[in-house]
Parts: C-alpha cells; structure tokens; sequence
C-alpha cells in the first residue's frame, strides 16, 4: 500500500501534540507494511539535520519526506499569520527564498493563501510520486489532499484532528470552516479522532455519518521511556521536596483548553489546600488575561507559568505534579493526560475531551462545573490512597493505549479505498 | 435421591449519594433523589416491579401447586428497612410465601456488611440485630446462617458457631473442595455441630448468569433440559444447593429471556422423576449426614472468577475506605448515639467497596454493569467524604458529651 501522505508538521519540528499523532500514525502504518510519502508544507529550519533527526529512527525507514516551501505553523490564527510572516523576514528567511526562481517562493501573504498555494504545490508532488491512496491532515493540508486527488484520481482521506469550532467556540473564522467543510465533503472518507469531534463534524459540517470513521488515538510509551531513570531537578520538583502540592496544566494558552476554569478551581481548591501550588507549562493568546485572572484572585504566588516545556523538562513537570487537570472545553483528542500517566500522575479530563472514551482510569467532569472538579482535585489531594490507585492503574490502562488498533483501522480504510 | 435447596439473597444496599466536599456539613448521605441509580427509593421500586412482585407471585403459584416444593430466603436488614420505607406490598407479599410454611428465612449481617473480616462485636451485633429485624417483619428465628457474599473462613465459621448456628452456607469453590463433590453436605474442620452447604456453582451460575446469553451454547435452557441435568446427580449426590441472588429473576435476567417461565415450571419438571424432591435447609439437615471436612484457611466468597474477597478488598482505595469506617468503632459504641451508629453501619455496607473495585474496570464487565457510579473513583470520592463528615459529627459529640459529663461531675461535688 503507497501512501501519499499531507500533513504541516513532524516532530521533533512540532508545536503540539498533532505532529506527535501524524508520526504515531505514519509509525504504525509503516510496520505494518505500508509505504509512506509524508509531505511536509515547509522546509524546517534546520534542513537536512531535521531529517536525521527523523529518519534515524529505524521504524521510520520507509517513510519519505518531501517539503513544500510554504510557510505554515499549524496553531496560527489568520490573524497572528502576519506576525509570523514579520519575524520570518526579519530572519532573512523571506529574502533568500525569494531568489529562488519557482512558485514556491511566491508568499500569498495570508495564512488561508498560503493553504492554496500548497494545494497548487500538491498537484506536482502527486505526479511525481506513485500512490494507491492519499491522506490529509486537518484543514492546513485539505487543499493539497484535494489537489492531490484532482491530479492523480486516487481516494483521499480527510483525517480530522481539531475542528475550527475546537479552536475559537462560536466565532469561527469562515474562510477555515469552507476549507474544512469542502475537505470533508471532497473526500471519499473522514477519520475522526473521537466520537466527540465526530459529532460535530455530522452536526456542524454535515458530514453523513457512515462516511465516518473513528480512529482513537494511541501513545508510544517507549517515547518516553528514557524520562523515566532521571530524578526531577526543576523549580517546581523542588516545590515538591519541600511538602508542597502541585495541580498542573499543560497545554497552549486558548479558549480550548479551558485555563479559565482552571484558574477558577484553582481559586476553590486552595480553600480546602492551602499548601497546593498551580503550575501552567504552555503559551498562547490567553496567557496574558490568565495571568491577570490569577493576579486579581490573589493568587500570583501561588501560580508558576512555566512556559512552553517539551521532552525532558515537561516530563520531570509531570512527574513532580500530584495531579494533572485538562480542563478543555472542546478538545477532539488530547494527548497530555495519555503522557501524564505515563509519568505515574493520576489525571482529571474533562468530559468534552475525546481522550476520555479511551481512558477510564482517570477522574472526569464537565470543563464548566468548577467545583466538581474542585471535589475531585482536593480528593486526590487529601486521599494518598486514591493518588496511589489512580497512578498505577491509569500505568497500566496507557500502556495498552497504542497506535495499533488505529493503524490496523486506518489500513482497513485504505483497503476498501483502493478496491 | 436428589434434593434441591434453592437460596434466594435479598438485598439493596443504602447507596451513599453523589456527595463532595462542599456537601460536608450536611447529614443526608443517602437520600439522592435525581433520576441516576443512586436514588434507592427510585431503585427499590423499580426492581420490586421488575422481580420482586413478579417473582414471588411466580413462587407463590408454585408453592400452591406443588406442595413437596421448597425454597429459602435470606433478606439483609437494609433491604428490609428501605422496602418497609418505599414499597411495603413487597414486603407483605414475601410473608405470604413465608406463610406456607416451605419457605425459610435465614440468618446474616443487618447491614449485609464485612464486618466478620474486621470486629468480632461488631459482627455478633449485626447478626442480632438483624434476627430481631426478621423475628419482627417475618415473626421466624433463623438457626442456618448465611454470611454476606457467603464469605466463609476456618475463622468465621467458628464465630458463627459460637452464636449457635446450625448450618451455614458457603461457596463450594474448587480451591476449597478439590476433586469433591459440592453436592453433599460437609462439616467444617476442627468446629463440632455445624454442618456446611456448598453451593453447586456450575448449576447455580447456569441460571444466574448464563441464563439469557446468547452465545451461550446451551441457550435457551429449557426447564426440562435443567432439570435433566439436576437429575443427573442422581446416584453420585445427595443435594445440590442453587444460591443465587433473588434479582435473577427479572432484574439481571429479563422478563425477556423466560426466566418467569423458567421458574413456573421447573420444580414440577424436576418433581417428576420420583427421586427427586426441594427441601429448605434445615430439612437438608435433618436427612442427610456430613461426608467429610472443609478446610478454609483462607477466604471464601461467591463472587467473581476468583471467589474471593478481592471484589470488595483488593486496591489502595478499598483497603483505605474500609480502614477509615473500621477505625471509627469504638468512638461510635463508646458515643452510644443512635442515628450516628446507624449512619456509621449503613456505610459497612459491603456493596460500597465493590464499586470501588478496579480489576476489570477497563473491560466493561459485571462490575460496571451493578455499578452506580461513573467510576470506582467516584464511588470512593462520595463515600470518604461522607465518612469525613461523620468523623466531624463524632468528634462534636465526643466533645459535648465531655462538657455534660464534667458539668455533672461538678455538681456531683456541690
């Protein structure tokens, strides 16, 4: 089976846990026999060293990569598109691309452009390379899928990861919403990544349901298995020596994931916890009106905003936490609590989150009903023998939560595509 | 000859409502009255109309028409109590069974509790009380003891001996009986006068669990094919002991499967071969002998593959909730103060720590099905808070019993 692959980032070149699933994803197809040509819409940074970086990893030795030169950055709103553009060209990135004498050094100019164009781009790379099927990834890669299909007539897989109404609620930028919609309807098969999102792409997008299929997420325990042997050694494992307890969140800073709630609980728990401090690891547009949010509930000192933290330094965040929260209020997926078990801590999800109907393991509520969480949270607090339960059973419940259920679905897809 | 004593346990327990930390302070831990399986008034009725009412007509129909037909009963005291609070017809159309005469009522914990794994007093109250519950709804005095989930040990059964039982029921688990029979009666080492009936679990489980499955290859199971089988033990048994919980019968098999059907006609299926006969378990007792020994060094109980304690005491969070409402036992006997020792043995209720249980949570089976609550976290969040509150509530007391006392000692002096 030859995969003709669309996706806008691969780690370790990710921002989010989106790049992590397309290489779950590309993973699990290729040990199964599949052959992958995964079409990056931009050439990362540091060029051929990102390569190496990717292609040592032996289970990755069939996938190709092909890089489109486009400039994409799959959180980017329409209208922060432009800062980013500013800070390319201050890196001189813009200037040398430029000499370049094919399209692709043409910049559209606006982020919904630029998803044209590397749909204009597609086409060409569907030519040059043999395919049985094509799969894209969330709306950013739905016009080169499209494209792709125009070019070469193969099936094409829509695979949905978030939806517009994920990232902004009810003020939904149009322009997306089309690209998502047409992708849906375009292609021969959706992929949605829960049950949850799945109802808002019959609901929202008018998608007929059999036309759907859901394919769970996994995690690969072994990504993190290294994390494990080392001891915690930041500020907030430090907290954690000296008696303190810790309640996390980790993710970007955005109406999805809810931070307000967090800071609301945050606010009842150390009511009942006063000896508990609220770690944030992440950025994003709402950073600024959480901290103001903290600062008017006098809580400043007992809030750490950590920063965007990755690898090593997130897991000994996890490690060192006695709890993780997600308090998303649409969150199609969600693979932090999937990596928080993985560092033995017990996690909070809420119920608007498609992680939880693969996690049972886990305390759950609805992201708006703050003092339920609150319940909860000072629960584990209080009860060392609920911390205790959650840990290791939630130890075990992850490790069985891989790739290989979704890669055997996703290959069933292509099989009666490709018929 | 071969003997059927069939067992029916009745129990509901009193569910600890959905109850958080900002519920503290408030004395209602089990009055929910939402539309969830937490609501034991909305519980209670609905299986009283699903089984209860149903099945005991069924009985009282077999009763009449088959006078060798015999069956017993075993009803916990919080099922009496909440039947007596929300749906008293039930309770009057079980003493019609028991009327007849061929239907004996046995002996347990009031509050169908784990209290023989923890106190000795604590469980010696319970089980007279709960004869006081039965010899006042029922006006019997049960001599045969069945012990919660017919959890059994060497220990146990030389306490239950002590309060001068007869018989007592049990498990008959492979590890217990190796390559014997259950279908004899045994004694149990080392304890006099006492005889020990094992449950037939294939049989049992026949009815109980595979009754209406599908997959099952012996579905549908047909009176006359059960009764085949039963008779088969002719020869080679003397009596096979049927224990099942009562809620078979329209609640965990649905009216749907036949089971109604499958009652109202079995016994005079099985009554047709004239060697076989029903007796209760004192009949059972008084005509057959004890073939050999039991020994239970360990525990015994009917439930789960394993027939263990590990449904109701395996992880972290059982293990604490059933510490923190033991630890309690001697401020609550020394307080002496009637709704909190009732509180207090409401929560020893053995079905609280089975929804806790995380075995098989992940596999969406028995234990996921019988529980109430979205997860064995939740069951636990809701029952240690209520536990908390009940410790606040001791304390207070301890503390104005003190001042009362001191008072009184002063005017002693004057």
């Amino acid at each position: 089976m030859k995969v003709l692959m669309f996706g806008w980032e691969f780690p370790p070149h990710n921002s989010g846990g989106l790049g992590v699933a397309c290489k779950g994803i590309v993973d699990t197809l290729c040990s199964r026999g599949a052959d992958v040509t995964f079409v990056l819409p931009k050439k990362v940074p540091i060029g051929s060293a990102s390569k190496n970086v990717v292609f040592a990893d032996k289970t990755m030795n069939s996938v190709n990569t092909k890089e489109v030169d486009v400039l994409l950055m799959p959180y980017v709103t329409s209208e922060s598109y432009k800062e980013h553009l500013y800070e390319d060209i201050i890196e001189g990135n813009v200037k040398k691309r430029k000499r370049k004498e094919n399209r692709s050094a043409q910049y559209a100019g606006t982020l919904i452009g630029e998803v044209y164009r590397y749909g204009e781009l597609a086409g060409d790379v569907a030519d040059e390379t043999e395919h049985d099927v094509i799969h894209a990834h969330d709306w950013l890669s739905f016009e080169a899928g499209i494209a792709a299909k125009e070019a070469s007539g193969k099936p094409l897989v829509a695979h949905i990861h978030a939806t517009e109404f994920d990232r902004s609620g009810e003020k939904v930028n149009q322009d997306i919403y089309d690209i998502e919609r047409r992708g849906m309807h375009l292609a021969d098969k959706v992929v949605s990544v829960s049950n949850f999102t799945k109802n808002i792409l019959i609901e929202r997008y008018g998608v007929p349901e059999s036309k759907i299929t859901v394919v769970h997420n996994g995690i690969n325990d072994q990504d993190y298995a290294d994390a494990l042997e080392e001891s915690p050694a930041s500020v907030v494992s430090g907290l954690k020596e000296h008696g303190y307890k810790i309640v996390l969140f980790v993710g970007r800073i955005t109406f999805q994931k809810g931070p307000d709630y967090f800071v609301k609980m945050a606010a009842k728990v150390r009511k009942y916890e006063p000896n508990t401090f609220f770690v944030v690891c992440g950025s994003g547009d709402m950073e600024k009106q959480m901290i103001r949010e903290v600062a008017s509930a006098r809580m400043s000192d007992r809030f750490i905003f950590a920063g965007f933290l990755r690898g090593e330094a997130l897991n000994t965040v996890y490690r060192a936490a006695d709890m993780y929260i997600m308090p998303s209020v649409s969150e199609p997926f969600g693979l932090t609590p999937l990596e928080a078990m993985i560092q033995d801590t017990p996690v909070l999800i809420s119920h608007q989150a498609g992680v939880s109907e693969v996690v049972n393991h886990a305390l759950k509520a609805n992201f708006w009903d703050v003092d339920e969480m609150t319940n909860k949270v000072v629960s584990v607090l209080r009860n060392p023998s609920l911390q205790q339960c959650l840990r290791a059973s939630g130890r075990i419940e992850v490790t069985g939560i891989d790739w290989n259920s979704a890669g055997e679905k996703i290959l069933g897809i292509y099989r009666s595509l490709a018929r | 000859m071969a003997s059927i004593c069939f067992y029916f346990q009745v129990h509901q327990p009193f569910r600890v409502r959905k109850y958080g930390i900002f519920d503290v302070g408030d004395r209602d831990y089990f009055n929910d009255d939402s539309e969830t399986d937490l609501n034991n008034c909305r519980i209670l009725k609905k299986v009283a109309n699903k089984c209860y009412i149903p099945a005991n007509r069924v009985l009282k129909n077999v009763l009449d028409e088959n006078p060798h037909f015999r069956a017993s009963f075993s009803f916990s005291g919080v099922f009496l109590e909440q039947c007596a609070m929300y749906a008293p017809e039930v309770l009057e159309s079980f003493r019609e069974l028991i009327k007849t005469g061929r239907v004996e009522v046995m002996s347990e914990t009031y509050y169908h509790s784990l209290a023989s794994l923890y106190s000795q007093k604590e469980f010696e109250k319970q089980v007279k009380l709960h004869s006081e519950a039965v010899k006042e709804v029922f006006d019997v005095a049960p001599d045969i003891f069945r012990n919660t989930e017919l959890i059994y040990s060497d220990d146990i059964v030389r306490e239950v001996r002590k309060m001068g039982f007869k018989a007592m029921l049990a498990e008959g688990a492979d590890h217990v009986l190796g390559w014997r029979s259950p279908n004899f009666l045994y004694k149990p080492a080392g304890v006099d006068d006492l005889v020990l009936m094992l449950k037939n679990y294939r049989l049992s489980d026949d009815i109980a669990f595979r009754f209406g499955e599908r997959s099952w290859k012996e579905y549908p199971l047909t009176a006359e094919k059960f009764s085949q089988w039963a008779s088969a033990y002719n020869g080679d048994g003397e009596i096979i002991n049927l224990f099942m919980d009562y809620e078979t019968f329209g609640e965990h098999q649905w009216e749907d499967t036949g089971i109604f059907e499958f009652l109202r006609h079995f016994p005079s299926e099985f009554l047709k071969h004239p060697d076989n006969n029903f007796v209760t378990p004192s009949e059972a007792i008084e005509r057959y002998e004890p073939v050999g020994e039991i020994e239970a060094p360990h525990y015994v109980s009917w439930a789960d593959a394993e027939r263990d304690i590990s449904a109701w005491r395996s992880n972290e969070i059982q293990h604490d909730a059933l510490r923190c409402i033991y630890e309690l036992e001697r401020d609550v006997i020394e307080l002496d103060d009637p709704e909190i020792t009732h509180n207090w043995r409401k929560l020893q209720t053995s079905d609280h720590f089975y929804y806790m249980c995380t075995k098989w949570f992940q596999d969406g089976d028995v234990h996921k099905y019988f529980n109430p609550y979205e997860s064995p976290y939740e069951a636990f969040i809701a029952f240690i808070n209520v536990v908390n509150d009940l410790k606040i509530r001791i304390d207070k007391k301890k503390k104005e019993k003190k001042k009362i006392d001191t008072i009184k000692k002063e005017l002693m002096f004057e």
